[in-house]
């Protein structure tokens, strides 16, 4: 798990804080962490409200994230304000500071359900490459040399589908 | 073509796994088109351009053979009291309801299937199956969306997946949920305790109707917070886990109650039963309490002959805006709490 502060470095100082039964965990570097008990006199809960009420001159400025979405110009104050994103761009132009929130939300960052036929693009392809890659380990271990043969087959005729 | 109020629908038939507690299994997708701001952002033109492209792309060939005929009905063209109808059949969100503007609902005749449009996302794709039916309603789901996809661009990310006006929905945009009849837990005082454990597992749960745990009618909603991370099929599967087990819960509650207190407990509903069959004033939280107590009695066969059909029909049709539009009249509240004793009465005769 990478630091959510800079994004960089994995964390290893992790706080939990429980709220009213609402439970905030914060995943940290040694060095962010570090930096910002040093910063300003490190107050736990304004450091949670400040990760998701963003508030300049706290220094949680992510370097080269913009500030507003291109496509549609919506700020990211305004999102917080909100709760909504302005378009489906928002996700790029914010994407550094929404996978905090993602992670706090879903525990997670990376989708792993269905992929759309048109919109998915490669990543159907690359989905079902990695399934019949498994499945061919398995009928490996098991000795089925012949299915085994058919199915690495599958996989180049994929392989080549992706390069094209 | 104009909307069937007065149809019932598909999860009012009340057959299917554990039907005695779970009431319905719904399935939402959220889905959004590229190249378009989110709904919320929309100007009028744009939001009509939604609703068109979605009236298209439900009458291709694909998804009429994927979900069966479809009928788009803009919600500006109804009046307000069929928009309350289609909330409390649980179709379209109050939200859909009340805010005029370009938005629209998507139909198929037995309310199995229903797409939002332009609610907070583009698409809110929604099957509504009777009993524990998740795993169906996802496969009805997911082959609608396929043909949608055939014919619509949906902003999609290979990293967060479906992307969403809201990031609490991105990923899969997937909502799955029950309503469940929890009365014994409620009436042994385990279900607070027991419902707000769930949300520590990420199931979110809330009364349908009545705030908190204070539900009326003993329904509760309980459905998956997280939507990202994880597969569709997990998800369900998860859900459809905590909710046959909550099935199993109920279950024992009611056995218990059955053997340490059967008198009271056949009391209460033979008194529900008598109110409902010759009440001439009800209010609705009235109503939905007994409704629930007689449920109770015809699932643990205390009371025979009453279908588990006309409960179902019975909470639907108790609400103000289907009393209303049974009367074809505005009603004041004491005309309607007149009005809804006497559908009861009817009901519960046959």
């Amino acid at each position: 798990m990478l630091c959510e502060r800079c994004q960089q470095k994995p964390a290893s100082v992790h706080f939990t804080q429980i709220v009213n039964n609402q439970k905030t965990e914060l995943n940290l570097c040694p060095d962010c962490a570090r930096e910002l008990e040093g910063q300003w006199n490190f107050s736990l809960p304004k450091f949670f409200a400040s990760l998701l009420n963003y508030e300049p001159g706290l220094g949680l400025e992510v370097a080269g994230v913009p500030t507003r979405c291109s496509e549609c110009g919506l700020t990211f104050t305004q999102f917080q304000q909100g709760g909504f994103l302005g378009c489906p761009e928002c996700y790029h132009a914010f994407a550094a500071r929404l996978d905090p929130l993602l992670r706090r939300l879903h525990g997670s960052t990376q989708h792993r359900g269905k992929v759309p036929r048109r919109a998915g693009g490669n990543l159907r392809i690359q989905r079902e490459i990695d399934r019949l890659r498994r499945e061919l380990q398995e009928l490996v271990a098991q000795e089925a040399f012949e299915r085994a043969a058919e199915v690495r087959d599958r996989i180049r005729q994929l392989e080549a589908q992706l390069e094209r | 073509m104009g909307m069937n109020l007065e149809g019932l629908s598909k999860w009012m038939e009340g057959s299917g796994p554990h039907a005695d507690i779970i009431i319905s299994s719904r399935i939402r997708l959220a889905r959004n088109l590229k190249g378009l701001p989110f709904p919320p952002f929309m100007d009028e033109d744009q939001a009509a351009r939604v609703v068109q492209m979605v009236g298209r792309a439900v009458r291709s060939p694909a998804v009429e053979a994927a979900a069966g005929r479809l009928h788009l009905q803009r919600l500006r063209e109804l009046p307000p009291l069929a928009r309350q109808i289609l909330v409390e059949k649980h179709l379209i969100s109050p939200q859909l309801a009340e805010v005029d503007g370009e938005k629209a609902v998507v139909v198929r005749d037995d309310e199995a299937v229903s797409i939002m449009v332009n609610e907070e996302d583009h698409l809110r794709i929604q099957c509504l199956l009777p009993a524990l039916m998740l795993h169906e309603g996802w496969r009805l789901a997911t082959a609608l969306d396929d043909a949608l996809e055939e014919e619509l661009d949906y902003a999609f990310d290979q990293a967060k997946g479906y992307l969403t006006t809201c990031p609490t929905n991105a990923g899969t945009g997937l909502r799955a949920s029950v309503m469940v009849h929890l009365p014994a837990l409620v009436i042994s005082r385990q279900a607070g305790q027991l419902l707000s454990a769930l949300t520590k597992v990420g199931v979110a749960v809330r009364g349908l109707y009545g705030e908190g745990t204070e539900a009326l009618g003993n329904l509760f909603q309980i459905s998956n917070q997280i939507t990202l991370g994880r597969s569709e099929e997990e998800l369900i599967s998860s859900l459809s886990g905590v909710a046959v087990q909550l099935a199993d819960q109920e279950r024992a509650a009611r056995e218990h109650l059955y053997k340490e207190n059967r008198w009271q407990l056949e009391d209460r509903v033979g008194r529900a039963y008598g109110i409902l069959s010759h009440a001439r004033v009800l209010s609705s939280q009235e109503a939905l309490q007994l409704i629930s107590d007689v449920r109770l009695g015809v699932d643990m066969r205390i009371i025979r002959g009453i279908d588990q059909r006309v409960l179902n029909q019975l909470t639907f049709m108790i609400q103000p805006a289907f009393l209303q539009h049974l009367a074809g009249k505005e009603m004041s509240s004491f005309e309607r709490d007149v009005q809804r004793a006497r559908l009861v009465r009817e009901k519960l005769q046959g």
